[in-house]
């Protein structure tokens, strides 16, 4: 079966400078946005269209992005605030990082409808510094083609639509893709999650009703209204409406970043990706960000990428971002890799999070030293069941899910490791990667 | 029942509490005690040490109880395998990175971590990888730091924050980097900043001059009251075989809720200090030597029989205690004088029959955080009385709008409305009251002083705030009290006050000015403010006088006795001076006769009353330094040898009770009742002229207190005293 590409947020793609407005506008771009304008649309109408489409929001925990709006009190007479989420940092992941180099007017018009539909008249895209090379300034660029074709800015085209869009980049800490952690840090702040309640909807940015989308998901708005909400809802599969952009690493023939409708069986991604490189065999995948669990090439061959099917198969969609690895990859060595990034991630804030990262990350070393021990299993996974549930953000859940998921399905290569001193079960298999 | 109250239910006990409360205070007032290292009630939320997780029925995780808001029908287990689990998982990771250096740690044996940690922690640690190692930081010569043993619960930082708002600690890093620290090196110099060494549950902030000096476990609690000013904070003394070894807050939500200012934590040094006099002396012939107490005594009591009627004096610091201050009256009624005065730091006298019968704030301190405005003047209340400038503070926060009057700014960490500055007070205070007055008649009294004045618009704002207020306070502090031309000062803050419906107050020096003066030690009042026939000579104008016998109370002269220029040369040329001191000076040395060694307020039983009239009697906490004594004694042994009747107190208690039978209930009124009109006294209203005593000088406890001496604060100013 062929898979059409490229439907949604990528819809510019391939044709020359994809990223200004002209190109955007030939690519119907903006017609939702006018048709907002022009009062089309009413706020509710927005929302409910959103609802129909079957979005989920695609920063990792796939919360249906029209609910997320309906909380917001649309109608209380205060500053309310947007905030897209651009601070991609989930490794593996990439593809918010596409939509603001070559298509960011589509971006520039998803934050505007979602705007309106909430009432909000300001808002902010947070930037992750890491992308101040290009995305940064594509982005800007967009907006400020945006203002001067009299796109934004106050009481647009005699509409009495008030929408504001800024940048903001942040410097370049995973944390501050958490949504509270972000609006800290939007205010000048260290990037240090809130507790919840108060859910930002209520208390966000400086204390008014804000909502925090991430970057796909806003960038799916202009072609849900432009198209439909059914359109959209019937791309994927039942609960997973659209498409998604994977992220595809590792042991491929072809990775890179491939817009797919929802719902797409792994083995054709694998298949469009031209399979596992060098005729190898797939051992294992992380479908969706290191902080999902993992899965064995059994499992997910036989899954659908969709919310739904890997959730069914203990694992989760999360971003989209598939690495996929080979029968050469040793397992230790990744886990470790993975939990070295969640220690120095950690913000430092709760003690689980910042106490038993470092603590998981110094068992795995040791097990790759040699020095491991038969009890270290059993503690590494009480180590990450303690840490999981206990923190004030989700950062802890990420870095106990590889652990749980690792030692669950690939138990055998740490017992291995531990018995030989450090010698990995890949060992001598070809050139052991990772 | 109201709409205020849910239902839940804790450990299986039906539990009613106020809507919107969170879980940990609930089961505080219950008496379910929730394990918890972050949570402190009178700071911010912060939920981050996990702690005090426990169990909420269909909760999928455990829960914090420090930030769960109660819900009706919620059903908590504390003590659930669940929770235990949660907790016992967050005490290992506390301890992980913990140096388990308990032995050698100030902490031990009162260290919350410690605590819990035999509830909930394992006797035999997983964690054999290493530990972290954090560099400690220098924060000043108040608060040691051992930042290996930090936990990470911020309550140091929140402290800053939100007590104090002068952040100076925070958190730099993150992960299991992140350390608390002030980024920049400097140190820590809030004048409450010390109270961060309760808050740190853990051995991290300790106390600096305490170190290493006693442990917890030996030493016995004993309540005091702070003397160093008009506040009262109430403490506790920690006491080692009679000796002071540090002290810490006793908390009374009414008074220093459960804060100390460092002044009150850190002057116990002097206790100890080498100028501690030992024993009684005496000068003859210009030469100092030793004697016993009995030969001493009939020293004084001789000079003070062979003093004509009228030609002696009394001087006694606003920190004498209530008793020793009811024994000096009643000691100058027998001696015949009433050359007798307490306020040593004032310098206008001149409408001293207009004062009310006792200094004090106008309300009760926790009231301030009630008032809507509130006008200083003439103040560094930061330095007077911290506690008072805290509860200004927050009463700003509550949105209070506060303005000062004061010819130097100083710096405040809240919003403040006005601030008039850079001129004298009576000129600044006129256009208020001009403003006051709007078309109203001024005063007689201060009419003359407003003549020609016009008002800004500053100025109409803080009159307009204080009209607009339900509950308005016009706040005289030390420097007005101090003022050259106090008369004018006050009586311009009385027509303030009085023409916009607000409440006059004042601070007072000392810790029991207001004491000092209920038991009469004036010299145009007696024992509750019954005027005297005859005014005797006020603290201005005593040592101008050729007098037969002084006697000085708990005084240096050359740093205390500011009514006067000159105070030591001039007690010098006069015929007999005996001091009751607990310290030796040059300045002493010079200007008296006889040295009687008393004992600090360590050292005595007593009694202080407060700027709004609080009694707080104590007793003495520890042993007296050489022959030392307390003052009330050695005053009824005066007593005694000058044939005073009835003098024969056993207790300082009974001399309290009679004084209060004495005195029966008295309330200040602070209206201003004078008709005359106010002139500008003895005058001037120049800033330069005003008296700013450093926060660090005022009584000759804290001159000795040797941490306190090395604080910024006290640093700079004994440059810029150096300076001028």
């Amino acid at each position: 079966m062929a898979y059409e590409q490229n439907l949604v947020c990528f819809n510019t793609f391939g044709s020359e400078e994809s990223w200004t407005l002209a190109t955007y506008e030939k690519h119907d771009g903006y017609s939702a946005w006018r048709k907002v304008l022009a009062g089309e649309f009413t706020p509710e109408q927005i929302i409910d269209e959103v609802k129909a489409s079957g979005l989920r929001g695609r920063g990792g925990a796939g919360f249906p992005t029209g609910l997320k709006w309906s909380f917001m009190p649309r109608n209380a007479d205060v500053q309310k605030y947007l905030v897209c989420n651009s601070d991609e940092s989930e490794p593996g992941t990439c593809h918010d990082r596409e939509v603001l180099r070559y298509n960011p007017h589509c971006l520039v018009e998803g934050m505007a409808i979602a705007a309106y539909a909430m009432g909000a008249t300001v808002a902010y895209n947070y930037i992750r510094g890491e992308f101040i090379d290009e995305p940064v300034p594509r982005f800007e660029a967009a907006l400020r083609e945006a203002y001067a074709a009299g796109l934004l800015g106050k009481n647009i085209q005699g509409s009495g639509i008030d929408v504001d869009l800024y940048a903001f980049v942040g410097a370049g800490a995973y944390i501050c893709g958490e949504e509270t952690a972000l609006l800290e840090s939007l205010e000048g702040k260290q990037g240090k999650p809130r507790f919840k309640p108060p859910f930002p909807a209520n208390y966000g940015l400086y204390g008014q009703p804000t909502t925090i989308n991430n970057t796909q998901s806003l960038a799916s708005v202009p072609a849900i209204l432009r198209n439909g909400a059914a359109w959209f809802a019937g791309l994927g599969p039942e609960g997973s409406g659209g498409t998604a952009q994977f992220s595809v690493s590792g042991h491929v023939e072809r990775p890179g970043n491939y817009e797919l409708p929802m719902g797409i069986p792994f083995r054709e991604l694998l298949d469009i990706c031209g399979g596992v490189w060098r005729g190898r065999s797939l051992k294992a995948v992380i479908p969706g960000g290191s902080s999902v669990p993992v899965m064995p090439a059994e499992a997910i061959m036989d899954c659908t990428m969709d919310y739904t099917s890997l959730q069914q198969a203990g694992s989760s969609f999360g971003t989209g971002a598939v690495m996929v690895m080979d029968d050469t990859t040793c397992m230790v060595s990744v886990l470790r890799r993975i939990s070295r990034f969640y220690m120095a991630e950690s913000c430092g804030q709760c003690t689980p999070c910042r106490e038993g990262t470092g603590w998981l990350y110094r068992m795995l070393t040791r097990i790759l030293d040699g020095e491991g021990q038969e009890d270290d299993l059993d503690k590494l996974l009480d180590v990450a069941n303690k840490i999981e549930g206990h923190t004030i953000c989700a950062l802890g859940d990420a870095a106990a899910w590889p652990v749980q998921s690792f030692l669950k399905h690939f138990h055998h290569e740490f017992e291995y490791m531990i018995r030989n001193h450090g010698r990995s079960i890949v060992d001598g298999t070809r050139n052991a990667a990772a | 029942m109201t709409d205020d109250v849910v239902n839940i239910e804790v450990d299986g006990k039906p539990v009613e509490a106020r809507k919107g409360q969170m879980l940990i205070e609930v089961t505080d007032e219950i008496g379910t005690y929730i394990p918890r290292f972050c949570y402190h009630e009178k700071l911010s939320i912060a939920a981050n040490c996990r702690m005090c997780l426990v169990e909420i029925e269909k909760a999928p995780k455990p829960m914090p109880a420090c930030a769960t808001p109660v819900g009706e029908g919620m059903k908590v287990f504390t003590r659930s395998p669940k929770a235990i689990a949660a907790q016992k998982a967050t005490m290992e990771f506390l301890l992980i990175n913990h140096p388990l250096d308990c032995p050698i740690c100030d902490q031990g044996g009162e260290c919350e971590l410690q605590d819990l940690a035999v509830g909930y922690g394992r006797d035999v640690s997983r964690y054999n990888d290493g530990k972290r190692v954090v560099k400690d930081k220098d924060i000043g010569p108040l608060v040691s730091t051992d930042m290996t043993r930090c936990i990470h619960c911020t309550r140091c930082v929140r402290f800053g924050e939100e007590v104090t708002g002068m952040q100076q600690l925070g958190t730099t890093e993150r992960g299991e980097n992140m350390k608390i620290g002030t980024f920049v090196e400097q140190s820590v110099d809030h004048e409450l900043s010390a109270n961060i060494i309760d808050l740190c549950p853990v051995g991290a902030l300790n106390n600096k001059p305490y170190r290493y000096s006693a442990r917890a476990w030996e030493m016995v609690q004993r309540a005091t009251v702070s003397p160093h000013d008009c506040v009262g904070s109430n403490m506790f003394a920690h006491v080692l075989r009679g000796t002071v070894k540090r002290i810490v807050p006793r908390v009374n939500e009414k008074i220093n809720e459960t804060w100390l200012a460092d002044r009150d934590r850190f002057s116990y040094e002097a206790i100890y200090s080498s100028d501690r006099l030992a024993t009684p002396r005496v000068k003859e012939s210009g030469v100092w030597r030793e004697l016993d107490w009995e030969s001493a005594l009939s020293v004084a009591a001789d000079a003070l029989t062979d003093a004509e009627p009228g030609k002696s004096g009394i001087l006694a610091s606003p920190s004498v205690t209530l008793e020793e201050a009811h024994l000096l009256a009643r000691i100058a009624a027998a001696i015949d004088t009433s050359n007798i005065d307490c306020r040593i730091g004032r310098r206008d006298f001149s409408d001293q029959d207009n004062d009310p019968v006792y200094p004090s704030l106008g309300c009760d301190i926790d009231a301030i955080e009630k008032q809507d405005a509130i006008f200083v003047i003439g103040s560094n209340v930061r330095r007077e009385a911290p506690i008072l400038a805290h509860r200004l503070r927050k009463a700003s926060l509550a949105g209070a709008r506060v303005s000062f009057a004061s010819s130097v700014e100083h710096e405040y960490f809240f919003d403040i409305a006005d601030y008039l500055s850079g001129a004298g007070l009576v000129e600044m205070l006129s256009a208020v009251a001009v403003a006051a007055a709007a078309d109203k008649k001024l005063p007689t009294a201060v009419a003359g002083l407003c003549k020609g004045v016009t008002a800004d618009d500053v100025h109409r704002r803080i009159a307009a705030s204080l009209r607009a207020a339900d509950q308005g306070l016009v706040l005289l502090g030390n420097i007005a009290n101090r003022h050259a031309a106090y008369s004018a000062v006050r009586g311009l803050a009385a027509a303030i006050a009085e023409m916009t419906g607000a409440v006059l107050g004042s601070l007072s020096d000392g810790s029991n000015s207001a004491g000092a003066h209920l038991a009469g030690l004036l010299p145009h009042r007696s024992q509750g403010g019954q005027p005297r026939g005859e005014a005797g000579l006020h603290a201005g104008a005593l040592l101008d006088e050729a007098l037969d016998a002084i006697m000085l109370v708990n005084i240096e002269p050359d740093a205390d006795l500011l009514a006067t220029s000159g105070a030591v040369e001039k007690l010098a040329r006069q015929k007999f001076v005996v001091a009751l001191t607990p310290f030796v000076s040059d300045a002493l040395l010079e200007a008296a006769d006889l040295l009687l060694p008393i004992g600090t307020f360590a050292e005595t039983s007593g009694t202080f009353i407060n700027v709004s009239g609080t009694w707080q009697s104590f007793a003495g906490v520890a042993a007296p330094v050489g022959e030392a004594r307390p003052a009330w004694k050695v005053l009824r042994v005066l007593g005694n040898l000058l044939d005073i009747p009835d003098f024969d107190y056993v207790t300082s208690e009974e001399v309290r009770d009679e004084v209060r039978s004495q005195l029966g209930d008295l309330t200040p009124d602070n209206s201003y009742a004078g008709q005359t009109a106010l002139a500008m006294a003895s005058g001037d209203d120049s800033p330069a002229a005003e008296i700013d005593i450093p926060i660090y000088s005022v009584d000759g406890l804290v001159r000795r207190a040797s941490a306190l001496q090395l604080t910024v604060e006290a640093r700079l100013a004994a440059s810029k005293a150096a300076d001028s």
